[in-house]
Parts: structure tokens; sequence; C-alpha cells
């Protein structure tokens, strides 16, 4: 299939350009696949088998065919981060990533799979300050957040302000950076 | 960590919520579909609740626990948290046995709209059902008492309650709400009239900074948005509209989709879009993106950004008008002053950009309709999927869903819905959901209004201001949405913020000789309300001139706006706040300036106090913002708080990016990477200074956002000496 100029957002336009965000895009490529792709998935622990084709981006594979929806579509060029997830521990904006790319090997984690109840310092953090308003965002907010704290266990102001480029359209950015600090603080005491 | 116990967990698990009902009959795979609240019987509610309906506002479970019922919509502003803590307050229960459960707009209907309006927006939520919701909560607790009066057989003043116990103290006998509530709901309730609402001094839910109702399940991926319902046997939609607003469908090649995987059906959507349907949406997307459809683009093909300029641009010099204020004589006063000042402003059109892009999911039974909307008007919903299904009210419902944003987008304009309601109509039986795409979300909202504003003053020789003239040029978002608000051509709503009337959206000054007039003009661009409104351009215009004015005459902005707000305690009550605690004039680090602006709006005063730098290449970074707010009512001050911090960020992407250009009759940016947002690195400090004053009811989710624009305008006007008069920032030297 050719896909019109303006055509298909952000698969294309990476595939042509490479990778405009500074998370999550650097993934491995092979050649497209339209074909349709029996697949194996690592996610949160458990190995999964789907069925879509081969060019079909992580996101909707993780939403549509394993109906996990705490990941969010929010742009599909890898600009927003709501549909962030952890690939082997490095938060990826799945909105860019083939399922022809993904190996069975590959560790992948949704919001679902990242804690047990909601306890990982992160969610404490942005349970205890009230972060999220509407809720969209912040799914791909927190795995920014629990990657960012995985990598860099103290990180500045200005750490986080490198990593957490997520956007929020209600503004939580302040509380985003308090409770970041605070989830970092907590985890530091164990 | 502030809190680990007794977190209130917003009430999912009643079987009146349909969304967690639906999502579990999907998981479980069942088919159990539909309405289980039957339309017109009004005990319902109370049988389906697992507990027992004292009245419309509240049910008490064996357990204690209080359900409190909300009609107003959740997009994040925290008002479901703000009504369920008024409803608690005048029933005097244990705010750690507080749940909330929304209703449907079908359900409010049934019942001759017990819960009364449902409708989200101009930061109305709280302020306009305050006084019923917490009649409603102090009735149940009239209710309750009287119950447990009658059993002990003893006068009802001789009982106290606290946390939702009942105590008879000359008797030491006690009991709870759940024990007493089947036997208070037998009760005739009391006249809601005869009803003392608690003063607020007294306040002990409401007014304190409770922590949300309904964070929980935000933080786990389990909370389930319109655009995440699943049902079985569902299909996805895609849909394209014709870029060109005003634009047709010529025609299609469908036979291009053949063998494509999982597309069920190309659908034409009225005369102005095709839609795919698939059994997911990327293969619905994807077989979109490959279906070859011609247009007619019609008129709007010619229009772009320098069309609709000059079509502005003329409205700022025309004879008549569409509205105007005046008292003395504006034009006479400036044309015989001693000093003159004159500017032209322009502010461009603006998407929404929610998170959750539009989408709606749609189901036609054989006699009934129902559908899941993320809306800030469920009621306008449900109108909207009875006229576009042809199924009447009465049969129809709207499940309620959190909306991932909103911001004005998702009120009145329920074009998506009338969307799904057309493929719908092709899959009678089947749900189908339709996603808009963010390209698709960002080539057809109804966009901020774009306008100019010309502005002159006459200054005295001792500086003072004795005549203004504002003439805003531009559209109407009444002329759009709205025709009946316009009478006899007059349409003051593109004044807000401007108006001579006190109460809701009034100017702060006082001048001698004032005209503001607004005369439409309108573009094929269809426009609609965004956060703020009005309030934000005008806040820019009025308050980035008046700096102009008071450079001109010599004066301090702060005090040269002080000198015309004598008869305007209020608003210059909130500007002393912020100058005070933003520290205006005193010293700064070496290249930061201040700005200051105050505006009101939504019933509402605010002030901001704006600390700016400008680099030696023209780049701007804002430090500080000072935000000041009297809402009159602060109910809950930690989320006055975050929805001051959010219009900071809302503000500052319109500020430093927002803009939409026209090009060849259509929108130009279509995703986050051209239509630019801010990010959290260039998120300020934010201080959130409230001062209510607990004489009046004021709104809080938008009022703040129209002084984030002129007080970081204002510092870049200090920093440079040189007046920015348009926007976005990103398209201006500074430097």
């Amino acid at each position: 299939m050719r896909y019109p100029a303006n055509g298909l957002g952000g698969i294309f336009k990476l595939l042509q350009t490479g990778p405009p965000a500074p998370t999550g895009d650097n993934f491995r490529r092979k050649a497209t696949s339209k074909r349709k792709l029996m697949a194996k998935l690592n996610i949160n622990g458990t190995v999964r088998d789907v069925e879509a084709e081969g060019d079909t981006p992580l996101l909707w594979v993780i939403r549509e065919q394993v109906g996990l929806t705490g990941t969010k579509y929010g742009c599909g060029v890898a600009q927003c981060g709501a549909c962030s997830v952890h690939i082997n521990d490095q938060v990826m904006r799945s909105c860019s990533i083939r399922l022809s790319d993904v190996q069975p090997t590959d560790r992948i984690v949704t919001i679902e799979g990242l804690s047990p109840n909601a306890s990982h310092p992160v969610q404490k953090a942005w349970a205890a300050i009230d972060v999220p308003q509407c809720g969209y965002c912040q799914s791909g907010q927190i795995m920014a957040a629990a990657a960012l704290l995985k990598k860099t266990p103290k990180p500045t102001d200005q750490d986080i302000d490198a990593a957490m480029t997520n956007i929020c359209r209600c503004g939580t950015y302040q509380r985003i950076r308090t409770a970041v600090h605070m989830a970092a603080a907590d985890a530091a005491k164990g | 960590m502030k809190k680990s116990t007794n977190q209130i967990i917003r009430d999912n698990s009643s079987k009146l919520s349909r969304r967690t009902f639906v999502v579990g009959s999907a998981a479980a795979g069942g088919l159990a579909l539909g309405f289980h609240v039957p339309f017109g019987a009004t005990s319902a509610l109370a049988q389906t609740a697992g507990g027992t309906e004292v009245n419309a506002w509240v049910v008490v479970q064996g357990d204690d626990t209080c359900i409190i019922r909300v009609a107003r919509s959740e997009m994040g502003q925290g008002t479901i948290t703000g009504l369920v803590q008024l409803v608690a307050e005048e029933l005097e229960c244990d705010w750690h046995k507080v749940k909330a459960e929304q209703v449907t707009p079908g359900q409010n209907l049934a019942r001759k709209r017990v819960w009364g309006e449902m409708s989200t927006g101009g930061s109305r939520g709280i302020r306009t059902s305050q006084d019923y919701v917490r009649r409603g909560g102090a009735a149940a607790r009239q209710l309750l008492l009287r119950a447990a009066a009658d059993e002990w057989e003893v006068p009802v003043a001789e009982l106290t309650v606290e946390n939702g116990i009942i105590t008879h103290g000359p008797s030491k006998r006690s009991t709870s709400y759940g024990k007493v509530a089947a036997a208070a709901a037998r009760l005739t309730p009391p006249d809601p009239k005869t009803i003392t609402l608690k003063d607020p001094k007294s306040w002990k839910i409401a007014g304190k900074p409770m922590q949300r109702v309904d964070t929980a399940d935000k933080l786990d991926g389990s909370k389930v948005f319109a655009i995440d319902v699943k049902l079985p046997g569902i299909l996805c939609a895609a849909i394209k509209d014709c870029p060109v607003f005003g634009g047709k469908v010529k025609s299609y090649d469908e036979a291009r989709l053949a063998g494509m995987p999982g597309v069920k059906k190309v659908v034409k959507v009225k005369d102005t879009a095709v839609a795919v349907v698939a059994d997911t949406w990327w293969r619905a997307r994807s077989a979109l993106e490959a279906l070859p459809i011609v247009w007619d683009e019609g008129a709007g093909a010619t229009a772009s950004d320098a069309t609709i300029a000059d079509l502005l641009k003329e409205g700022l010099t025309a004879t008549a008008n569409n509205g105007e204020r005046k008292n003395g004589d504006a034009l006479k006063a400036i044309e015989g002053a001693a000093k003159k000042v004159e500017a032209v402003y322009s502010t461009p059109f603006l998407a929404h950009a929610t998170m959750e892009p539009m989408n709606a999911t749609v189901l036609l039974g054989p006699d009934k309709a129902e559908a899941w909307v993320p809306s800030q008007n469920v009621e306008a919903s449900l109108a909207a999927l009875s006229e576009a299904s042809g199924v009447p009210l009465a049969k129809c419902d709207i499940h309620r869903v959190d909306l991932g944003g909103g911001f004005g987008r998702r009120g009145g304009t329920q074009d998506f819905v009338h969307q799904a309601v057309a493929i719908a109509k092709e899959f009678p039986g089947t749900p189908i959901k339709l996603i808009w795409s963010r390209e698709e979300d960002q080539a057809h909202d109804f966009y901020r209004p774009i306008s100019q504003c010309k502005l002159s003053a006459g200054l005295d020789d001792k500086g003072n201001l004795v005549g203004l003239h504002v003439r805003v040029s531009g559209q109407s978002i009444n002329a759009t949405l709205n025709p009946n608000g316009i009478v006899n051509g007059k349409d003051m709503r593109q004044l807000q913020g401007l108006w001579a009337e006190p109460g809701d959206a009034q100017l702060g000054y006082d001048v001698p000789n004032l005209l503001i007039d607004y005369v439409m003009r309108n573009s094929h661009v269809p426009v609609g309300p965004w956060r703020g409104v009005n309030t934000n351009q005008n806040a820019v215009y009025m308050e980035c001139f008046i700096d102009e004015v008071a450079k001109a005459a010599g004066k301090d902005p702060l005090e040269f706006r002080r000198a015309l707000m004598g008869p305007h305690p209020k608003h210059l009550a909130v500007l002393n706040a912020v100058a005070e605690k933003g520290d205006w004039g005193k010293p700064l680090p070496a290249g930061v300036h201040r700005g200051i602006a105050q505006f009101m709006g939504y019933g509402s005063y605010s002030a901001a106090v704006a600390e700016v730098s400008v680099s030696d290449q023209g780049k701007v970074k804002v430090h500080r913002m000072v935000m000041g707010i009297n809402c009159g009512h602060a109910v809950n001050p930690d989320q006055i708080a975050a929805q001051v911090e959010g219009s900071v960020a809302y503000g500052l992407t319109a500020t430093l990016y927002g803009e939409c250009k026209v090009k060849d009759g259509r929108m130009v940016d279509l995703n986050f990477d051209s239509y630019q947002i801010m990010r959290l690195a260039e998120m300020p400090k934010v201080e959130t200074v409230i001062v209510p004053s607990y004489d009046f009811w004021g709104g809080v989710g938008e009022p703040t956002i129209c002084v984030v624009a002129p007080s970081v305008l204002n510092a870049i006007y200090a920093a440079t000496g040189k007046p920015v008069r348009q926007l976005p920032l990103k398209n201006v030297r500074l430097v």
C-alpha cells in the first residue's frame, strides 16, 4: 500500500525523517510489513499471542488486541507521550513502534503492570498531592517518571525538565515536578 | 506521604454505574447490555443503588457509606469533589465513607430534572448548583435525624449528629445513618426553602483542601474514558470531514479498500464526511488513509490568514457596530486630549486540543438508543442522540464517562455524536465507536474566535486617562453556535470582561469618557467557547494597552490602574493581593522584569504578576507567576490552586505558541509536531493567592486564564520597552 502524501502521520513520518521526540522513538526498525503477523508479546510479565498487521503500532496492539486501555492515544506521532510504555526498562512512545519491530523477548510494561495496587513510589506521590486533573495523560506521565527514577534516582529539576516531555493539557506540570521529587525521596527511604 | 489511608474512592461498584456494569460485562464476555434503570420509575434508583435513597442527592448504605449523586461533568476541574464536599458538609456524614456517583441525563429526564442542569461549562459547575445541592444534603440530614427521633420517641431538637452518628445526649443513645436510612426514606421531605444552610465559617468539609475523590483510577490505567469503552461485537470508525470548512464530499473510490483487513463498510456521513468502519480503529484509520476522496471544497477554499485578517481590519474602522457600552463622549475627549495613545492588537484562532480526541460510542437497538460520550453537557448529548437517531428522548440515554479534557469543546457542540449516530444507523444492534484522529481533531474544532482590537486613549496634562475607545473586530461565537443570542444585530458576548454590568465579567476601570464597541466579522471557520472564552482576547487588549497608556502617562502600571479602580473595590482587592505577594516594586535579579494584569470573568476576580526575562536572542522565560482569585466561596482551596496552575499552562501555551493558521480554507497545523504545546520544562513557578470574600459565588476553572498572557506581555514590555501587540510570541521578534 502506498500512503498518501499527507498520510499516516507518525509511522510514515518516522520512516522518512527519523524521530522527532526525545524519548521512546529510537526503537529498532525493520522493513515495513503489511502482512498479518502472529506475534508473541511479553506484556506485564505475561506472554500473549497477538494477531495484527506487522505495521500496526504497538499502542493499538496493546489497546485493541491485548485490551489494556490505560495506555492512551493522543497524537500518533510520538509527540505527546500519552502512549508511553516501558520496553526493557526504557520509556518508549508506543504509537511509533511497529508490532513487527518487537521481539518476544522484549519486556513490555504498561501502566497496568507498573506495580501491584498502585504502590510504585511515583503512583503514591501522584496520589498524595493529587497530580491528575482529567487523568488522560497521566498513565504516560507516570511511566515517564518511573523510567526517569529508575535511571536517575535523585533527579534535579533539570533532569526532570529533560525527561518529562509528555504533554498535559490540564497543566499539571507543577505538581508533576513536585511529585517526582517526592517519589525520589520516598524511594530513597525504601 | 501526606496521605496513605482512607482514600476516598469514587464509587464505581454500584449497579447504578453503567460504566462499571458495561465494562464488567465486556470482560466477562456477557451480553446483558442495555438499560437497567426503568424509565419513568421514580423509585428505580433507590432499589438499584445498593442502598437506600434518602433523597435524590443522598443514598445511604448499610455500612453507613453515603453515596452522593453528582449531575455535572468531570473533565479534571474537580467539580465532582467540590460538589460532594458541599453535600457532605450539610449532610454531616463521615467524609471517609463518602462516594460519588454520577446520574445519567435519561434518569434526570425521567425524574423531571430533579438533579437540575447538567451542563458543565462557563465555570458554572459549582456556583450555579451549590444552593440546591447543599439544600439536598441538609434535607437528607433532617430526614435521617427525624427518623432517629421517631424511633426513640424524643424531640428531634435533642439530637446531635457528627460524622453520620446521631446521638441523643439525655439518654446516651446513639445510632448511625445506615441504621435509620430506610425509615428516613419513608418520611415526607422538608420544603427546601425552609432549610437554613450552614454559615461557611462553620464549614468542616467544604472550604477545606480535601483530596480529590476521583484520583485512584487515574493512577493505574483502570479509569475508563469513552475512548476505552469495550462492548461485545463493537466496531470502530475513523472519519474524515472535508478539510475545507463548508465543503462537501464529491466522490470516493471504495473499491480501493477491497481486501483490506477488518474493513466492514465505508459510510458517507451527511454530505461532508466519509467514515470507514472496521473491526479495530487502527484498521479503520489505515483504510481511511488509503481511500481516495474527492472533495467539493466550496467557497471557503479561497480563504487564508491574509484574507481573514483583511476582513477583521476593515471592521476596526467600520461605522456601524454590533454592540457597545459607553459613557461620556470618548471620541471627543480623546480628540481634545493633551496626549493620545493608539494601538492595534490581534489574537489568532486557537484549537482546544483536548488530550482525548473527540469520540463517541453509539448503540442503536430496536427501540432504544444509548451512547458513551465524553460530554460537558450530557443533556445536549442526549438531545443529539435522539435527534440524529429518531429514537424518542425517553428511550435514549447517555452513559457517564469522564472527559479527557473539555475546555469548552464538548458542550453545546455535539458534532461527533451526530456523526457517530449516522454511522451506527448503518449497523443496528452493533455498537460503533467513532474516534477522531488527532489530525481530524485539529482540522475540525470550534476554534477560539480570531479578533483584532484598536484602542485609543486620551490623557490630560497630568497624565490622567480622560477618554478610552476600544473597538473589537472579530468573529462571533453566537453567529456559529447560537444565532438567537444575537438580537437586533447586537452581540455583546464578544465584549466579555469589558461589560458595564456588575457580577459576571465587569470591566474594573472607571473612565470618564468610555466607548467600547464590537464589530462582527465572520470568516467561514467555525468558532466556539475555549477555556476563558472572550476574556482571553479582551484581557490582552485592555491590560496590555493600559500598560502602554501608563507608560505614556509616566506612571507605574499598578498605580495607574489603582487610580481607575475606585468604584471597583473587589477588582482592586485582588490586584493588591497579587501586587503584595508578587513583590511589586521590589528589586529583581538582573534581567528579570515584572508585569501585572487584572480582569474579571465567570463571576470571579483575577489578577496576576509575572516575572519574565528575555534573553539576548529574544527567548522568553517565565520564571514565576503570582496568581490571585476571589471566587467568593472557596470550596476546595487545593483544587482551586490546581485550576489556577492549569490555567497558567493553558494560557502560556496560547501566549507562546498557540495559533491555527488557515491556508486554502483549511487548517494547516494538524498535530503536535507543528501545533506546539508547552511542556513541563517551560512551566513557571505558580503561587496561587485565594482571597475569598464569601459574599458571592464565582467560577474557578476559567477566570484566571485571561490574566496570564497580559501579565507576561507586560513583563516583556517592561524588559524590552516595546509593546507586544500580536500573539503568539513565537512569531514576534523581541530583540
